[in-house]
């Protein structure tokens, strides 16, 4: 190539680089327009709604918008003593509004998530606005003895702010005190660490299982001849096929008290009949449907990554004299690693993210941080706090996942 | 290959059904209007079938679906009011939900005396409900109640429980507890177990002395207690002797009772009782006014105690109440609001949950797994 000063041109006398940039663009623009269904729909149902949930987990809007008077009439509050009348007036106006409007639900569930008796302190002093009269400071000490607290107007003025991080620290069993300092919540307060903890512990040794019993499969299904690998592959996928509240409840008939294998155990005398076996409505429950049920994401990794191994190194390997746990050890083993790291990051990521299976069979022992997750969404309705929840989670599978890319790289993962 | 072409089989046959009443749905659409209803589920919704939607829908021709979604219906309601469309009509839910609804504005304030029928003799409804049964955005139908069942062949014949004493008395009356996974009716029967007067529950529940006092006394029988959180679950424990004793609510004691012949007896001592009704979602009032008004007149909540034993809210419909649809057996006895059965009972205190269940649920939980 030379690299004279007279830049190539086409036929037509166009540079040649411009041509080609057009030609690119044009197609470039064209695989766009192909890919742009999956885009739009990652967009709405992916993309969107972790947007979503980020933000409602450090949204704040409740105070600074039902009692816009009551804020800005305490920002020359000392914080020593109770308010001024002006205050109380303030917030009488704003109750009243806010009463007309029918909007005060969300505000009286906000401040009661920080501090019990809010609920009724708001709604019992919104019922009784109309026949409330000057001075309101008085009327208001007498309509709830909330308002006579000096920690009640200390939390409305540091939730006017229309952002807050007390999701997260609730998330993480801290609280803030009356005067911002994060401390953590008395000992028969805390819940969520620990369920963190055991989430993650419990993923683990479910990720271990599946790949102590996946392993020798993948192997086999690698290495027999088609005509029994098939069999075997069949015998992986139909469990994979059926449904996964078949497959969890299936595991109850068996594991119960008086389920089969029980029964099974006092037939054959081993344990005496009151003395039957605790196996579901705990940890071990979890553990065991939740390893059978995501063991085909161990296999076929492994399997794929086996497949590509010549049989020839392991004869290779005996042939120079070594012992086969050797082999084994030496060559067979560290050329599976990818595919043991692709299978247990797939098992690991699926199962911190369960919920069915652990509320089924895990009784109180084994359910999971996701449980809490949907029992915030759906019972206690406080959806701030399953969104600080959900976004730590989602903050550790990323780190996991960024931790996977860097040591084994994502392009290793493959499904068969 | 067998299995998929079964599958196939099956699932094209399901669409056909899934296509045909599709169908239907919209032929009387067509004529008449269709009512969204959200209950519960079970042999509750059943009783409502039989003795509202039915007599209703003959009469009007009007279709009526059932959506079994009231345990998370004040959840329901927001999120349909937040993406603006919102498709259910009327919904069957407790109090404690409806107070927090109506102060969202999700629900419509409804006006009792004109909206709703008098009873026979002319009493106004807001007369002729019990007390605490029409509420700002709320009207109830039903009384129901917390109870400790129990089934009868696991204790001697001269040696059965009758008190909530006896539930905490591991010594007399051996055996596992199925207990409901959450605080509320568990910390009052613990109070009034360890001696506390009926009158001063929910007062020493606000101070720190009385909650440690009641999960003391839950410590006494945690070992042996499985804690269930489906309404069907208690009744088959019971059945499958896995318990000797499980928190329910009474009807679905008496449906096992009456239905099925099993051995259980109801503790109606310390019994928790509350309300449960209507409430309409805003902008739904125009809608289901009608109805509203033909499913809560004195004759219809009588006629729902023929199929499940929960009281009447109506006090006029007490007198009509008769005997079981199915079995003929009388129906009185078996009501929570029974003279005899309700000299110990405890109302509910809906303000006192309002304001204290998140931080009960959280230390009830955190007691749970230690």
């Amino acid at each position: 190539m030379s690299d004279s000063a007279a830049p190539l041109t086409t036929a037509d006398g166009v540079p040649l680089k411009v041509s080609l940039r057009r030609a690119v663009r044009r197609s470039k623009f064209k695989a766009l327009l192909l890919v742009s269904p999956l885009l739009l729909f990652l967009g709405i149902a992916f993309v969107i709604p972790i947007f979503e949930m980020l933000s409602r987990s450090v949204a704040n809007p409740e105070v600074s918008t039902s009692l816009p008077r009551t804020v800005a009439a305490l920002e020359n509050w000392d914080r020593q003593a109770l308010p001024d009348e002006p205050v109380f007036e303030a917030l009488v106006e704003d109750l009243r509004e806010g009463q007309a409007a029918r909007n005060l639900g969300l505000l009286a569930s906000r401040l009661n998530y920080e501090r019990s008796g809010m609920r009724s302190a708001i709604n019992r002093t919104a019922r009784g606005l109309g026949s409330m009269e000057p001075p309101y400071r008085e009327a208001m000490l007498d309509a709830h003895a909330r308002w006579g607290e000096l920690d009640t107007w200390k939390l409305i003025e540091r939730e006017s702010s229309p952002y807050t991080m007390t999701y997260y620290l609730s998330a993480l069993d801290r609280h803030l005190t009356p005067d911002g300092e994060i401390t953590m919540a008395p000992d028969n307060q805390q819940i969520h660490v620990s369920l963190f903890w055991r989430t993650f512990w419990m993923s683990g040794l479910i990720t271990l299982m599946t790949l102590l019993l996946g392993y020798p499969i993948a192997f086999l299904l690698a290495n027999l001849p088609l005509r029994h690998s098939n069999l075997l592959m069949i015998l992986v996928l139909l469990p994979f096929w059926t449904s996964l509240l078949v497959r969890t409840t299936t595991w109850i008939a068996i594991l119960q008290s008086q389920g089969v294998l029980n029964d099974m155990m006092v037939f054959l005398g081993v344990i005496a009949d009151e003395a039957r076996w605790q196996m579901i409505h705990n940890k071990i429950g979890t553990v065991v449907a939740m390893t059978h049920i995501l063991l085909p994401f161990m296999i076929l990794p492994l399997y794929s990554v086996m497949k590509t191994i010549p049989p020839s190194y392991m004869r290779a390997a005996r042939s120079l004299g070594g012992r086969p746990f050797l082999c084994f050890r030496r060559v067979y083993f560290p050329l599976t690693i990818p595919g043991i790291a692709a299978g247990g990051i797939l098992v690991f990521i699926l199962s911190i993210g369960y919920y069915i299976t652990p509320a089924l069979v895990g009784g109180q022992s084994g359910r999971f941080i996701t449980n809490y997750i949907a029992y915030h969404m759906q019972t206690s309705l406080n959806w701030g706090l399953a969104a600080a929840i959900a976004s730590i989670l989602l903050f550790v599978v990323v780190v996991f996942y960024l931790v996977f890319n860097r040591l084994v790289g994502v392009d290793k993962v493959k499904l068969g | 290959m067998k299995p998929i072409t079964r599958n196939r089989a099956l699932k094209g046959a399901g669409i056909a059904v899934a296509g045909l009443s599709a169908l239907a749905v919209a032929v009387s659409a067509h004529a008449q209007q269709t009512l969204n209803i959200v209950s519960w589920g079970g042999a509750y919704s059943m009783s409502q079938e039989r003795a509202y939607h039915e007599p209703w829908m003959e009469m009007t021709g009007d279709e009526i679906v059932n959506i079994d979604r009231s345990a998370n219906a004040l959840a329901g309601l927001r999120s349909q009011s937040q993406a603006g469309n919102v498709t259910w009509d009327l919904v069957d839910m407790l109090p404690a939900d409806a107070m927090i609804a109506c102060a969202e504005g999700l629900i419509e304030p409804l006006d009792h005396d004109e909206l709703l029928a008098d009873a026979p003799d002319g009493t106004p409804p807001s007369e002729d409900f019990v007390d605490g049964a029409l509420g700002e955005c709320f009207v109830a139908s039903i009384v129901y109640s917390n109870i400790v069942g129990f089934n009868t062949e696991m204790f001697p014949e001269d040696g059965q429980p009758s008190t909530i004493e006896d539930v905490f008395d591991l010594e007399n009356y051996p055996g596992q507890r199925a207990l409901m996974r959450r605080p509320i009716n568990n910390l009052e029967w613990a109070l009034i177990a360890d001696g506390v007067d009926r009158d001063d529950v929910y007062d020493m529940l606000e101070t720190e002395e009385g909650i440690e006092r009641a999960f003391a006394k839950l410590d006494t029988i945690k070992d042996n207690v499985i804690w269930w959180e489906e309404g069907a679950q208690p009744p088959q424990l019971l059945a499958d002797r896995e318990v000797a004793f499980a928190s329910a609510y009474n009807g679905r004691i008496f449906d096992a009772m009456v239905s099925e012949n099993q051995p259980f007896d109801i503790i109606w001592d310390a019994q928790v009782f509350e309300l449960d009704g209507w409430v309409v979602p805003t902008g739904k009032l125009d809608k289901v006014r009608d109805y509203l008004y033909f499913a809560t007149d004195t004759q219809r909540l009588a006629d729902q105690a023929q199929y499940i034993s929960y009281g009447p809210a109506r006090l006029s419909s007490s007198d009509l109440v008769s005997t079981h649809a199915e079995t003929g057996i009388e129906m009185t006895p078996h009501m929570p609001t029974y003279e005899p059965n309700f000299a110990t009972a405890i109302q509910k205190d809906d303000e006192f949950w309002a304001d204290y269940l998140d931080e009960l649920s959280q230390r009830f939980d955190a007691w749970l797994a230690q």
